[in-house]
């Protein structure tokens, strides 16, 4: 057995084992520095899914409340951050849930449009710029940002639960209460969407 | 298979969910028209930018307000 190996006990880092103990046993120090070590990433997924300061301030005290309460019966299959991650994620879709529904853009005027016999208007090349090289630069990373909240919220949540939160299709579509036929044909539309947004940056000759 | 029907199944396409005869259509069409074969590239490398960004913004978040932190330990206690 490797060192490595031997750091880890049934799949959970040796660490991560000896931190739950000590929540577990209820020791104030250990709760601070699960609390504050795991706060910084649950806000960060929450602010992009709720783009509300307060409502992500409320949605990560809602994860501790809900994670505290669990914490008895957490049996450790999963990380302690994989476990607050889903907490967080069905937080957030709680709140995007109990918002008061805006009418929104329809998408398509975001998606690629075609000619009568099916040919793209606007026929793709290349892009000039690598991804690397945008998301090097601010502009470029704020570039991509905006783009994503952009996209009308019932097809920017599939996006984000689906691409970046990496939830699977059936378990996007429990979460959102769609069926995985919609799941499917939203992303597929945010992400034709968010390609059309960040085309004409990647269309440009890299600085 | 015509450019729109390209674009409609590449998601199908990339998940490997096409029937065996659509994707032989889907895959010659790739090496017909070139601006389909950019556009699917460039469809690929947009969910790619998409994580990477939100990924570095989990790795490097912005700040976290200190009442935030106080509000959730004190919760704990009460």
């Amino acid at each position: 057995m490797t060192t490595q190996q031997a750091a880890r006990i049934g799949g959970v880092p040796a660490e991560e084992a000896a931190l739950l103990e000590r929540l577990r046993a209820g020791e104030p120090a250990a709760f601070e520095a699960w609390v504050r070590e795991s706060t910084p990433r649950l806000l960060a997924v929450a602010r992009r899914m709720l783009r509300n300061e307060d409502d992500a301030q409320d949605a990560v005290q809602d994860t501790f409340a809900s994670a505290f309460r669990g914490l008895p019966r957490f049996q450790g299959g999963s990380r302690l951050s994989t476990w607050l991650h889903r907490i967080v994620v069905n937080v957030c879709l709680m709140k995007l849930r109990s918002r008061r529904r805006k009418p929104e853009e329809p998408i398509d005027e975001l998606l690629p449009k075609f000619l009568d016999d099916g040919q793209m208007e606007r026929p793709a090349s290349p892009w000039r710029c690598s991804g690397e090289a945008l998301l090097a630069r601010h502009e470029g990373r704020k570039a991509v940002r905006d783009a994503i909240d952009r996209l009308p919220e019932s097809h920017r949540n599939v996006l984000l639960l689906r691409d970046i939160e990496g939830l699977d299709t059936a378990e996007a579509a429990q979460a959102l209460g769609i069926s995985a036929g919609a799941v499917k044909t939203r992303l597929h539309r945010a992400r034709l969407a968010l390609r059309e947004l960040i085309d004409p940056v990647l269309r440009k000759e890299a600085p | 298979m015509n450019c729109r029907e390209f674009t409609d199944f590449m998601l199908a396409y990339l998940e490997r969910e096409l029937p065996v005869a659509q994707r032989a259509s889907f895959e010659e069409h790739i090496r017909d028209c070139p601006p389909c074969l950019a556009y699917l590239d460039s469809y690929k490398e947009t969910v790619a930018l998409g994580k990477r960004v939100c990924a570095l913004e989990d790795e490097a978040p912005a700040d976290v307000p200190e009442p935030l932190i106080q509000a959730i330990l004190s919760s704990r206690q009460s």
